[in-house]
């Protein structure tokens, strides 16, 4: 519906941004990203995951807690603390996973447009460090998307190989 | 795969790999394109090099460097998991927010409105 509205980009050399079009008013986007039995539903990642813990104390200085489990009984859990709400427009947080594979949280701000009853969603990532988000690439983990992403798709398009849909122009 | 992002993560050794895409080139030409020193052109093209990103072939005093495909298409299918991935959980928040919206026009429309179950 909305997938190529989809963007990772990657604005400094300490962040990395998500952006995405729903097709709802702001207020039922800030309420799926902030109500613990509506966050459950959605963010799970790949197919084998639950959201067995899902806490959220939403208030500035309050806490939040994630933890997912896969079929398989393997366990991932992150959790930060809330540093601004403005309620359906923004809320900025710590984010912090429990394997902690790089040094330092990161700062998570997530951003909501409403335009003609849709919503634009940014969520931006920001590291503490060059060496930080240089240790989150070395993690290869999910997060370790900050590479050049927008740049790397032209690449790689170039390169013809897959190709990925965006960014990709029909020859 | 952490290799090709390590190596690919230091700007100057994205320029050579963007500038090897249009084909091999030898060192001394990647020199006064990227406006860097042997040396240091060097010493990325040997990490380049160590990650599988690039091989060296030597035609008679010059070393000519191409770009190999395998390290960035394995990047390709781990970048478009990653993708697929938060793709996936915002699928889920679009049908999610169908019903949201759905449940507050029914609020609307009902004036007594019935515990949800």
């Amino acid at each position: 519906m909305n997938s190529g509205t989809f963007k990772v980009t990657t604005p400094s050399d300490l962040e990395i941004a998500m952006t995405r079009v729903f097709n709802a008013p702001r207020r039922l986007v800030f309420d799926a990203l902030t109500k613990p039995e509506l966050v459950k539903q959605w963010l799970l990642g790949p197919p084998g995951w639950t959201m067995p813990v899902c806490e959220i104390d939403l208030r500035v200085g309050g806490a939040y807690r994630y933890v997912w489990r896969k079929d398989t009984g393997k366990e991932m859990g992150m959790g930060g603390v809330f540093r601004e709400i403005v309620p359906h427009e923004r809320v900025v947080c710590t984010e912090l996973f429990d394997e902690a594979w790089y040094a330092g949280e990161a700062l998570v701000s997530n951003i909501l447009v409403e335009q003609g009853g849709k919503t634009t969603l940014t969520v931006t990532s920001r590291f503490q460090s060059r060496e930080t988000r240089d240790g989150v690439l070395k993690s290869g983990m999910e997060s370790g998307v900050a590479v050049s992403y927008d740049r790397l798709e032209q690449l790689l398009a170039s390169q013809g190989t897959v190709g990925m849909e965006k960014g990709a122009s029909p020859s | 795969m952490i290799e090709t992002l390590r190596a690919l993560a230091e700007p100057n050794r994205f320029q050579i790999v963007e500038l090897l895409l249009d084909g091999p080139r030898p060192v001394g030409d990647m020199v006064d394109r990227l406006h860097l020193r042997q040396p240091q052109v060097s010493k990325h093209l040997r990490v380049l090099s160590d990650a599988g990103l690039v091989d060296v072939r030597v035609d008679a005093q010059r070393r000519i460097y191409a770009l190999r495909p395998e390290p960035l298409q394995e990047l390709e299918v781990w970048l478009e998991r990653y993708r697929r991935l938060w793709e996936g959980n915002f699928q889920r928040l679009d049908a999610l927010l169908e019903e949201l919206k759905n449940d507050e026009r029914k609020t609307k429309v009902k004036k007594r409105v019935r515990t949800k179950r």
